[in-house]
């Protein structure tokens, strides 16, 4: 094809593209005007039905449950994938991880370390925070599980990787992983069993506004916190090549 | 729409444009972290509090992460290709 014709073919789309879009965004409801009935469904029921503060988590955990399970799945898949992807390379090509001579604490400024171990508890505080209270506040398991990731790799960054060994082993973080996803799916089993549907909630769902309320919401967050740390934490630990350095003890 | 929405709107557009013009990879991940943070204020002022909640650990932290880590192994993996061990 021509240049020319290219251009044509081009042009054609894009013109046909933009008349399409400006078509269907004429169409949208005005600024801030969406009446979404299933919102207001939502809004209004989840609240007297499940006594828990965030209808988000109730719509994510319970009325959705099914499909927040499949997401937290993606995730899990997704770290096998890279765990898989990169052990294959290292056992085929033996690309070495960093020379002896050049493994150096990752922050050599005296104030940044200093800065760093100050804040790996409160990070971790925070992140525990938001798991548990993702029933009742915006946040849940998903987004404390990154803050809970996030702490544990503030080790790495304010030392080296002699202590992010001893602080996140391996073998736990996998455990993590694996708990926090099979966790979610027995929950879901247990609502079957139990109530008579899957992902069904089963537990009281105890007092409004209440840290023990909203039935096993709470539990599901704290499933999808441990699979969320677990599962990031060792897609890291393999992009830094931690499993070999342990492996030759030098970890 | 209040001043924050629109500076908000006026901030990701200009991130998102950044983000491509930046066309050296570890540059692109730090303007793709601004870029993430510039959403999550985005969200935040369109009232989804737990949108912008993922959104600061995802995009602003977590992505920008797994680049730079990408981008290591790339250079190491070229570094042990040429020789230098």
């Amino acid at each position: 094809m021509s240049q020319r014709a290219r251009m044509v073919v081009f042009g054609a789309g894009v013109l046909g593209f933009a008349a399409v879009l400006v078509w269907g965004l004429g169409g949208l409801p005005d600024f801030g005007d969406f009446a979404g009935r299933y919102g207001q469904y939502l809004a209004q029921h989840s609240l007297p039905e499940r006594h828990a503060t965030s209808s988000i988590a109730v719509t994510t955990f319970d009325f959705r449950g099914a499909d927040t399970l499949v997401e937290e799945f993606i995730l899990f898949t997704a770290a096998v994938g890279v765990v898989a992807l990169l052990r294959v390379e290292r056992a085929s090509e033996e690309v070495p991880a960093e020379p002896e001579a050049r493994r150096r604490p990752t922050a050599r400024s005296g104030a940044l370390r200093s800065l760093i171990t100050a804040v790996v508890a409160p990070t971790l505080v925070l992140g525990i925070n938001i798991v548990l209270h993702g029933h009742l506040t915006p946040g849940g398991g998903f987004q404390g599980g990154v803050i809970l990731m996030t702490a544990l790799f503030l080790v790495y960054l304010g030392g080296s990787h002699l202590a992010i060994g001893r602080v996140s082993p391996m073998a736990a973080m996998e455990a993590s992983e694996g708990v926090g996803a099979a966790g979610f799916a027995l929950i879901g089993l247990a609502g079957l069993v139990i109530a008579g549907a899957y992902l069904e909630n089963f537990l009281p769902f105890g007092g409004r506004n209440h840290l023990v309320s909203g039935g096993d919401i709470p539990l599901l967050n704290i499933a999808v916190g441990l699979e969320v740390m677990g599962a990031l934490l060792i897609v890291v630990a393999e992009f830094l090549d931690q499993r070999l350095l342990m492996r030759e003890g030098k970890l | 729409m209040t001043a924050v929405q629109i500076a908000a709107l006026v901030a990701v557009a200009l991130g998102g444009t950044a983000v491509v013009m930046a066309r050296e990879p570890a540059r692109q991940a730090l303007v793709a972290s601004v870029y993430g943070f510039a959403l999550a204020i985005l969200f935040l002022s369109f009232q989804a509090p737990d949108v912008a909640l993922s959104q600061i650990v995802v995009g602003a932290v977590a992505l920008p992460a797994m680049i730079v880590f990408a981008l290591r192994k790339i250079i190491r993996r070229e570094e042990v290709d040429r020789g230098e061990q």
